[in-house]
């Protein structure tokens, strides 16, 4: 399949973007100014993300969407409120994730944000689940941008009135030169920012006027540290078919209401997973030293037994440090417990740490 | 008179009698992005050409480094390995990463002089 390029292709490469391929897509890894220089422009002034990449799946209202939506994914959408976003995942039968997701209650229905290496195949799952009494779509001509950090409301509210009057995970529409566009406050950061869901027609002129105006292009290589460092899942890497949510320590995203009452796949091994039957689970890792531990990298006790692996590793830079997440045998998982990670044939001092390693600055 | 040298892993070898000192091309650098961790070899050690020397490691992803002559070490850089974005800021000078006694004269013939590196990156855009 021929890789795709998003309608900002053009423009990433006019600022000297290194591309990569990434799911399916060229995507810029990092502009000229490197990904640490990135990453910190975002923490303290305004990072612009194309994550366009990322599937955009509207589904119509139907007196029955509710219903059947609930039945595979883990939140309350009774109680959803209209511009309300809620962080979920599609679960499968074995209580495993097929993809982590962001659901928004619009007036027309609901609007999902997919990964980009998951969309197709999720949209099946979806369309199969549904029936075909629901009309959905994939969305191919809108474009997604994430403005992010401190000055990202300031930025973005000298262009568009009214976005900095958004709490954290609820959206509305607003218009950009008399074109409607959806903007939520969202991210994947650990910052506070938006998400700004538009037309691919509107999309550069967009981008190139928040740049003018103070937003430095982010590529996806930062958009690993940060989101790492803000404890936040990978999908692929952190969390898969095969890790339940409990077992990825996401047990915050189900909602109460789903968790007592089931009726979505895969909640017989969640919900015993919940009463105390849970192997593993995903923490957040200190290396003692400098030492980066990637994926796969093995865990070991302090009495040399294999405990668990590394699912994501790099060098945070707000951190100025090594960090890591991954999984490990639930009695190992206690903050503080003192673990060793195998690295090129030598073993490394480090310790559970909770999550996040950055803390968030999120508008309540 | 000190003499440098360029190998296809995008090595430098300055020549000075029969100490070589090895770093990494400007050009390498930029390739491997912002460095965050290094990992020298144990002075005193043998590495032969073309041999594992250490590891480098971006926020993306680890590269082995190969000696590009055999040889002992002789003295490695700490300072590297406490800051490692020298490596990033200055590598074909400061951001040197091993001293070695070498072994086999002959064996840096096969080197690139720095117009043919030159060529050669520019060709090898990796």
């Amino acid at each position: 399949m021929e890789i795709q390029k998003t309608a900002l292709y053009e423009y990433h490469k006019s600022l000297g973007a290194k591309f990569v391929p990434f799911a399916g897509y060229h995507m810029p890894a990092q502009y000229t100014s490197g990904i640490i220089e990135e990453h910190k422009l975002t923490r303290t002034k305004a990072g612009l993300f194309d994550v366009s990449h990322m599937g955009q799946l509207f589904i119509e209202d139907h007196p029955d969407l509710i219903i059947e939506l609930e039945k595979i994914i883990p939140i309350d959408l009774k109680n959803i409120k209209l511009n309300q976003s809620k962080y979920s995942f599609l679960t499968n039968e074995n209580g495993g994730i097929y993809d982590d997701l962001i659901v928004t209650k619009i007036e027309e229905g609901f609007i999902i944000i997919l990964n980009a290496a998951c969309k197709e195949n999720d949209y099946k799952i979806i369309k199969d689940a549904l029936g075909s009494k629901f009309k959905l779509s994939l969305n191919k001509d809108l474009s997604l941008i994430a403005l992010q950090g401190p000055k990202a409301a300031e930025i973005l509210e000298h262009l568009i009135k009214g976005v900095s009057s958004l709490k954290f995970m609820n959206g509305n529409n607003f218009f950009y030169n008399e074109n409607k566009i959806y903007i939520t406050r969202s991210g994947y950061t650990g910052e506070d920012g938006f998400e700004i869901s538009l037309s691919n027609k509107i999309v550069e002129p967009l981008a190139k006027i928040l740049v003018s105006n103070g937003a430095q292009p982010i590529g996806l290589g930062a958009r690993d540290t940060l989101r790492l460092e803000a404890g936040l899942c990978l999908y692929g890497h952190d969390i898969n078919e095969t890790t339940t949510p409990i077992e990825a320590n996401l047990k915050w995203a189900i909602s109460k209401r789903r968790i007592e009452e089931g009726g979505f796949l895969g909640y017989n091994k969640i919900k015993a997973n919940i009463n105390g039957e849970l192997s593993r689970l995903r923490v957040g890792i200190k290396p003692l030293g400098k030492i980066i531990a990637r994926e796969g990298t093995k865990i070991f006790s302090q009495d040399e037994n294999e405990i668990g692996s590394i699912t994501s590793g790099t060098f945070g830079p707000s951190i100025n440090g090594s960090i890591a997440m991954g999984y490990l045998k639930y009695n190992f998982t206690k903050p503080g417990t003192k673990i060793f990670l195998e690295v090129r044939g030598k073993k490394y001092e480090a310790s559970v740490t909770k999550l996040p390693f950055y803390k968030k600055n999120y508008v309540r | 008179m000190s003499e440098v040298k360029f190998s296809k892993e995008h090595e430098w070898i300055k020549l000075e009698g029969d100490t070589a000192t090895i770093g990494i091309t400007k050009h390498a650098a930029e390739m491997l992005g912002d460095i965050v961790f290094v990992e020298l070899p144990e002075n005193g050690s043998t590495v032969e050409i073309n041999g594992n020397a250490g590891v480098v490691e971006s926020t993306k992803a680890a590269s082995d480094i190969y000696s590009p002559i055999s040889g002992q070490i002789i003295e490695c850089n700490q300072s590297i390995v406490d800051d490692p974005s020298k490596i990033n800021s200055d590598p074909e000078n400061q951001a040197w990463f091993f001293k070695l006694k070498i072994k086999d004269r002959s064996e840096i013939n096969s080197l690139m002089n720095k117009e043919d590196y030159d060529k050669f990156a520019k060709e090898n855009n990796n």
